[in-house]
């Protein structure tokens, strides 16, 4: 799952190496929009609908606060 | 709070839109965007096209434009008018109100009550409010209820946040007395806490528009708008709707006794496709039962988004089927309301273009 998501940060914004980050968006990596493209991606790849409350960016600032996401509607 | 209503019915219902269409890549080269990132956007969002006016054009001239329509092919009878709602965020002037400029336009009877509300995405539910309550006088027997809003000349271009949703429109939706028993449940919030998270800061007597407030000032994430532009927090708006809509609505079928398989269709208020599709997974309500395909083809035009799915996606059916229909509004204020009511025989519910 770590591989995917990482796959899908890269599609979504290639200018950044997002294993130098320890958060998102604090470091300006992933902003609102991006979160829309990386909730539509996720729910795609993972036919899930990750709830509209849990998209916040607390649940977006690394790959495992994102797996941790996941781990609620996907079972590995 | 929760609100009942009977012996009320919607008979008529109108949508008038722009004739002039702008697609999202005509102004895509507007945003602090690579382009690639603007495209995954328009397709998450639902973004793709939006009706907005020529220059010029206010929310009473869509209005008389329906009117006008509606007159003229005698749906609607002039003197029959007891009263005439007109919801905006966009009145043509600060004073007078517009229902009574549009009144004047047309010379209708001074016996009738003109009244001009500020709401703005659950408009369409609190103008229907107002409509019932009025009807609940014996002196009123028909009621026009008109919304609209022309919010595109006070969005910047240069703000992606807002520009590529916000459209115009109006509708006019004719409400009147019923003898048919049938009963209209209403659950509806406010909470003036959140206000300015949708928000024109310049204009009004707090801060009035003067040369500084036409400034262009940059964001965060790379949008110009000045202070005489709407300037939404997006992710306010969207938490405070995945938060608040769902409970409300599960209120509403509570209170109405109406479960969810019983609702024909859902016709909620399109911020966006994103938005909305998360509400509809929310509720488990299958996605063909709450259309989202508004703001890609008309863009968001505030209160009169509920109406334009009506119209656009039953229209004549309406005219000759019965539909149980699920209503719910939310955003500016903040406010946030669902309505479920029954709506047949429509003498008309169709769009027209301006």
């Amino acid at each position: 799952m770590k591989n995917r998501i990482t796959e899908i940060l890269r599609e979504i914004r290639s200018e950044f190496d997002f294993s130098t980050s320890s958060n998102f968006i604090e470091d300006g990596m992933l902003d609102s929009f991006d979160i829309v493209n990386l909730v539509t991606m996720l729910d795609e790849e993972f036919k899930i609908s990750i709830e509209g409350t849990q998209i916040i960016p607390d649940n977006f600032v690394s790959v495992e606060s994102i797996c941790s996401l996941l781990s609620k509607y996907v079972k590995e | 709070m929760n609100l009942h209503f009977k012996n009320k019915k919607v008979t008529g219902i109108l949508t008038v839109l722009p004739a002039h269409e702008v697609h999202f890549e005509d102004e895509m080269e507007n945003y602090n965007s690579t382009i690639a990132k603007s495209l995954k956007l328009k397709a998450a969002m639902g973004f793709n096209k939006k009706r907005i006016v020529a220059d010029g054009v206010t929310s009473a001239d869509l209005c008389i434009a329906g009117l006008t329509h509606l007159f003229d092919n005698e749906t609607l009878r002039m003197e029959d008018v007891d009263a005439l709602i007109m919801v905006t965020q966009s009145p043509d002037y600060i004073m007078p109100p517009t229902s009574n400029v549009i009144q004047g336009y047309f010379g209708l009877k001074h016996d009738m009550i003109c009244l001009d509300i500020n709401q703005g995405c659950a408009g369409y539910i609190v103008g229907l409010i107002q409509a019932f309550m009025l009807l609940d006088q014996g002196a009123i027997n028909k009621v026009v209820l008109m919304n609209a809003d022309v919010l595109s000349p006070k969005v910047s271009k240069k703000d992606r946040n807002s520009n590529p949703l916000i459209g115009d429109g109006a509708s006019i939706t004719i409400v009147e007395k019923s003898t048919d028993n049938e009963e209209i449940f209403v659950s509806i919030k406010m909470n003036g806490e959140g206000a300015f998270a949708l928000q024109i800061p310049a204009g009004g007597a707090r801060l009035p528009s003067s040369p500084e407030t036409a400034i262009l000032k940059e964001d965060k994430n790379g949008n110009l708008r000045s202070e005489n532009h709407l300037v939404m927090k997006g992710d306010e708006v969207f938490n405070f709707v995945q938060t608040e809509v769902p409970p409300l609505i599960e209120e509403l079928y509570d209170y109405s006794k109406i479960g969810k398989d019983d609702v024909d269709f859902y016709m909620f208020h399109q911020p966006n496709k994103f938005m909305l599709n998360k509400l509809a997974d929310r509720l488990g309500v299958e996605r063909d039962k709450m259309p989202s395909n508004i703001v890609e083809n008309f863009g968001n035009s505030s209160g009169v988004t509920i109406p334009l799915a009506i119209t656009f996606n039953l229209g004549d059916k309406l005219c000759n089927q019965k539909y149980r229909l699920c209503l719910s509004g939310f955003g500016v204020g903040l406010t946030w309301a669902g309505m479920m009511i029954d709506m047949k025989d429509l003498s008309l519910c169709k769009i027209i273009y301006n």
